[in-house]
């Protein structure tokens, strides 16, 4: 049995002429061009990091540790340590990036397998996994995150996790959704009749036809995913202090922001002209494969 | 189903929701890898000290004991006291509370005062250049962390008009003027991306509408544009930007309790940053719940207030 619906082609469910319309939305937009060019220009400044940073992003110069500042050497300034933030922002970029990434992918891969198992068995097991989708959700991730850290100390991975968390519950209710319309079409209930197992006609079958809708509420739960993890780590309850990721530089800038308002604003233009961008390719996204609506977590 | 039933069903489930947070903070809370104790007083504490510690926590009873009592003293309201003052949880929160829902309120008011007319604008002019305006700012405002934005006006207007304070908090009680003034910009800050948020939807919600029959029907029958935008468009589109917007107030946590370290306010975010850099962890689990208690019961009041404004809905119809 192959998941060949007749004359369209196909690329991971997503019918190919709307990958052609993507691509005319991007070219022809300017604000989908704008979004895809920074965050390509952003990934490839995380990938590149140790080639293209002037300075190791630990090395610290003692004479201008007192006296952080721009310069032609610093372009965008040193820290209270005499550290180059361009380079710990090209590093920092790695981590921030990879931990959002990372975070929404669990969140994703979690999410939607209770939201495909709710929508499509119905009944009684609908019920107990969208309870439990609910008991999700009444945990505010800020809480979520705190608790890990007050329980097992601060590090990325405790930051993955919160992140993580706290978007299963969008991506269950949004799989759910779409297979609870797509679980009675006629391709479906062929398959059953054939004698396909409900775990392949879920991933087969189902699963390509809903998979539109979550790779643009992905897109937008990367960008919440930044701004989320900057949120941790400027409290200090993210990454360890000595990470530099983009929201701990800035929070280690908050106590200098009389004398070096650079280190608290710049990493703040990146994280925004960053999350902008993946909103705004999100949002071509969006308007590419005709979702409807917006919303969710923060 | 009948209405009363409905509602008398929601409750139900969303007591049932709290009362699951409860047993997993419950659980959590006890599968801290160690002793709890220690985590309180450290590594040199003495035994006698642990086991007061332990004592006081309640810890040294059996586990279905604890339960029972952590569920007794919930269900009374009673979410013990604070390790580090002694004072009890709840008037812990309750002291920090108004701060936090003032930046709040007004937070709110100022994305709604900007969102609703940005948002109808860009709908009626679609694909001009006040959408395209309206649209960039939008998206601007929600790729913004909130306290970067209160760290920028700080630098800014925090330091330009000298008539507001860059730090600190009033209490209303100290009256209006002070209190807005120290106010205002903690509550610009996450009310910005709140706007963006608000306008995309008001947006999109208002497109749907205005493409309606009964707006065609509306202007066939020659009433004026205003009463037709207002009375018969606005009225409508708002509706699915209340339940939203009312959904997102409980997520504005995360900005407000960052804005408040930025502006050195005393709320409930600089309560939990504290208690767990002390590790007070009556105050942390305290939190977890009362929040959790506060985003229930505001969607399940959402979504009566939705229903009872559109009568179209069905009750029970699934989730």
């Amino acid at each position: 049995m192959s998941t060949d619906y007749g004359d369209a082609n196909t690329f991971l469910g997503v019918r190919l002429d709307r990958f052609e319309r993507l691509y005319e939305t991007v070219a022809g937009d300017y604000k989908a061009t704008f979004g895809l060019t920074t965050v390509v220009l952003f990934v490839l400044a995380a990938a590149f990091a140790p080639e293209l940073a002037p300075y190791d992003p630990m090395a610290q110069e003692y004479a201008i540790m007192q006296a952080p500042s721009l310069s032609n050497a610093h372009p965008l300034g040193t820290d209270s340590f005499g550290r180059d933030l361009l380079s710990r922002m090209m590093y920092g970029a790695r981590i921030s990036l990879g931990v959002s990434l990372g975070a929404v992918t669990i969140g994703a891969v979690v999410g939607i397998s209770l939201g495909v198992f709710a929508g499509y068995f119905g009944g009684w097991v609908d019920d107990a996994l969208m309870r439990f989708v609910d008991v999700l959700w009444a945990f505010p991730w800020l809480l979520v995150a705190i608790m890990l850290v007050a329980v097992f100390g601060q590090g990325v991975w405790n930051v993955v996790a919160a992140i993580a968390f706290a978007y299963i519950d969008d991506f269950a209710r949004l799989a759910r959704g779409e297979v609870l319309s797509i679980r009675e079409e006629e391709f479906v209930l062929a398959a059953k009749n054939v004698g396909l197992g409900d775990l392949q006609i879920m991933v087969e079958e189902v699963l390509p036809n809903a998979v539109a809708p979550l790779i643009v509420q992905f897109t937008v739960l990367v960008a919440r995913a930044m701004l989320a993890e900057s949120t941790l780590s400027f409290l200090g309850i993210g990454v360890k202090p000595t990470t530099p990721t983009w929201g701990a530089l800035l929070g280690q800038g908050r106590s200098l922001i009389g004398q070096a308002w650079w280190i608290s604003i710049i990493p703040g233009i990146a994280i925004v002209i960053t999350v902008l961008g993946i909103n705004l390719f999100g949002d071509a996204l969006r308007d590419a494969f005709d979702v409807r609506g917006e919303g969710g977590s923060p | 189903m009948g209405i009363e039933r409905y509602v008398a069903k929601r409750t139900l489930q969303a007591v049932a929701v709290v009362y699951v947070v409860a047993t997993a903070v419950f659980v959590a809370v006890r599968s801290v890898p160690g002793d709890p104790a220690r985590l309180v007083l450290g590594g040199n504490a003495e035994p006698d000290e642990l086991a007061a510690v332990r004592a006081e926590l309640g810890l040294d009873q059996p586990i279905h004991v604890q339960y029972y009592r952590w569920m007794a003293d919930l269900a009374r309201g009673d979410l013990g006291d604070s390790i580090y003052t002694g004072q009890s949880v709840v008037a812990s929160i309750a002291n920090a509370a108004e701060p936090t829902l003032s930046i709040g309120l007004v937070g709110i008011t100022i994305a709604i005062l900007i969102a609703i007319p940005a948002g109808v604008v860009s709908a009626t002019r679609r694909d001009q250049w006040e959408d395209y305006v309206a649209t960039g700012v939008a998206f601007l405002g929600i790729s913004m962390p909130s306290f970067w934005i209160g760290i920028v006006l700080l630098l800014t207007v925090g330091t330009a008009v000298p008539a507001i304070p860059s730090f600190g908090y009033a209490s209303i009680s100290e009256g209006v003027i002070p209190w807005l003034s120290h106010v205002i910009l903690p509550a610009t800050a996450v009310g910005l991306p709140y706007a963006g948020i608000i306008t995309r939807m008001t947006r999109s919600s208002m497109l749907e509408v205005l493409s309606e029959d009964y707006m065609q029907t509306a202007r066939a029958k020659g009433l004026p544009p205003r009463l037709i935008l207002f009375k018969h468009g606005l009225q409508n589109a708002l509706m699915p930007v209340v339940t939203v917007a009312g959904i997102l107030f409980a997520l504005l946590l995360g900005g407000i309790v960052a804005v408040e370290m930025v502006f050195g306010i005393q709320g409930f975010g600089r309560l939990l940053i504290r208690s767990i850099e002390r590790q007070d962890f009556p105050i942390v689990q305290g939190s977890v719940i009362v929040i959790s208690i506060i985003f229930v019961f505001m969607n399940l009041f959402v979504d009566l207030l939705y229903m009872s404004i559109n009568p179209k809905i069905k009750y029970g119809g699934g989730t």
